[in-house]
């Protein structure tokens, strides 16, 4: 059996940076991350990101990717690419399928003294009359086609949802030579940044707000050749007569993210939950540590965010294990804490950021009630 | 989001459950996200619930007049992705 000092799951920001951190203060770091590539959602971001010059702004997302690769390696953190952690078992053992560099894949268990899941979030789906059909898709999905892949995933495309996800990747696939039919919006007013809505309404996208989809209609072939869509009212239900046909073959849903729970689940870690965080996450203290001892989490797998907070919460999480190991004092670790902290707070401003901040707080005063002190591992 | 959901609807695709047969784990005394996935099989499949869990809950929530809150989250086993069983038999089992 394999030890090690950290095992980070997940390379995405949050990951990163709590590798980074842990490896730098001396621990024996292995990052682990079922990926081709290390970087996470990163990777797919070919815009410049906003916020403070701690967070890269003015930096492309895949740009801040291989930054943070780099630093991870000069740290002396442990890489291991195209593999998937398959279980948490009793004790903290860890199952890992690891690829190998033939292409196969061999599976591993391994002991670390300290667990930092930084699983991130998966899309919500929505329902509507045919939303199975083929060419229903996350907007994730078809950004990963577009910006990774190269491929678009169709033409005509009509997106579900403006927040920043929607907003964005409906410029990412017009730039990849799609056409945005239409963006819908539930809500009566957009939701994400005014100055992404004003880059594809600039561009000649219709942005409809109290409208949303009804159905998906399926052509000869089986998949996507329009939808429906109708007006909503106060409580978000279709008025009728107002539904209008809108022809595309690619309907991408930006309608939130849930955190990815399963490995926090496996290592017993108390979940609760908070809307605004994206549905159940597990509950941290001010050190990231769960109800178990010597597990962390940062980033979306403990309430969903943004990049930005994902890198400082990994920050803080890569900090908080390398204190418990000994390898930073706890006097050196709060100090750097409370420092991100104060960074975080500002970063959590604004109307979405300060509902999340408040639900953080509320998770950590739970955590104060509740579980008081992590236990070891069962 | 519609409230005048087909019963033939689709919640869970890799188990192929609809809104009707949550319905009706419902009626049969499904009071959470592991009642409805122990009557049904929705969030056994594949994905493992990553898709539905949210669609489970919302059903749960408005049948049963419930926050979201109080709908539970489904329980998860290893191994939490698709592995052979090549791999497994071949995997290391030595002792600490």
């Amino acid at each position: 059996m394999i030890h090690k000092d950290v095992l980070v799951i997940g390379a995405g920001p949050s990951g990163l940076s709590a590798a980074i951190e842990a490896g730098k203060a001396g621990a024996d770091t292995l990052l682990v991350d079922l990926n081709l590539k290390a970087g996470g959602q990163l990777f797919k971001q070919i815009h410049k990101f906003f916020g403070s010059s701690a967070h890269h702004s003015g930096t492309r997302g895949y740009e801040i990717g291989s930054l943070l690769l780099k630093q991870a390696r000069d740290a002396g953190v442990e890489i291991w690419l195209q593999s998937t952690v398959i279980g948490i078992f009793p004790g903290g053992k860890v199952g890992i399928e690891r690829g190998l560099d033939n292409g196969e894949k061999d599976l591993v268990t391994l002991k670390a003294k300290t667990i930092i899941i930084a699983t991130g979030a998966s899309e919500n789906a929505i329902r509507f009359k045919g939303w199975t059909t083929p060419g229903v898709m996350g907007a994730g999905a078809a950004q990963t086609m577009v910006n990774v892949n190269h491929v678009r995933p169709g033409e005509n495309i009509v997106m579900i949802g403006s927040g920043n996800v929607g907003l964005i990747v409906s410029y990412q696939l017009m730039q990849a030579g799609c056409n945005v039919v239409a963006l819908l919006e539930a809500a009566p007013k957009v939701g994400g940044y005014s100055v992404h809505a004003a880059k594809i309404r600039r561009a000649g996208v219709p942005i409809y707000t109290s409208r949303t989809i009804i159905e998906a209609l399926a052509g000869e072939d089986g998949s996507v050749c329009g939808c429906v869509t109708a007006a909503v009212d106060d409580h978000f239900q279709p008025v009728p007569g107002t539904e209008e046909t809108l022809k595309c073959d690619v309907i991408t849903l930006a309608t939130g993210m849930k955190p990815t729970m399963d490995l926090v689940k496996l290592a017993g870690c108390a979940l609760k939950f908070h809307g605004p965080l994206g549905g159940y996450v597990p509950i941290h203290d001010e050190r990231l540590e769960t109800s178990v001892k010597g597990v962390f989490v940062a980033g979306d797998s403990t309430g969903v965010e943004e990049a930005n907070t994902a890198l400082d919460e990994g920050k803080i999480a890569g900090i908080s294990a390398a204190e418990e190991l000994g390898y930073i004092s706890h006097e050196d670790a709060d100090a750097m804490r409370s420092e991100i902290w104060s960074r975080l707070d500002s970063l959590r401003l604004g109307p979405f950021g300060e509902r999340r901040m408040k639900e953080k707080k509320a998770m950590m005063e739970e955590y104060s009630e509740t579980v008081k002190v992590p236990a070891a591992f069962q | 989001m519609s409230e005048a959901l087909a019963d033939d609807m689709l919640v869970c695709r890799c188990e192929e459950v609809t809104v009707g047969d949550i319905k009706k784990a419902i009626r049969d005394g499904a009071r959470d996200v592991v009642g409805v996935k122990r009557r049904t099989r929705a969030g056994m499949g594949l994905c493992q619930g990553r898709t539905c869990e949210k669609l489970v809950q919302q059903i749960i929530s408005k049948e049963l007049g419930v926050p979201a809150s109080e709908t539970g989250t489904s329980s998860v086993r290893p191994p939490v992705r698709p592995v052979t069983f090549g791999e497994l038999a071949k995997g290391d089992v030595e002792d600490d």
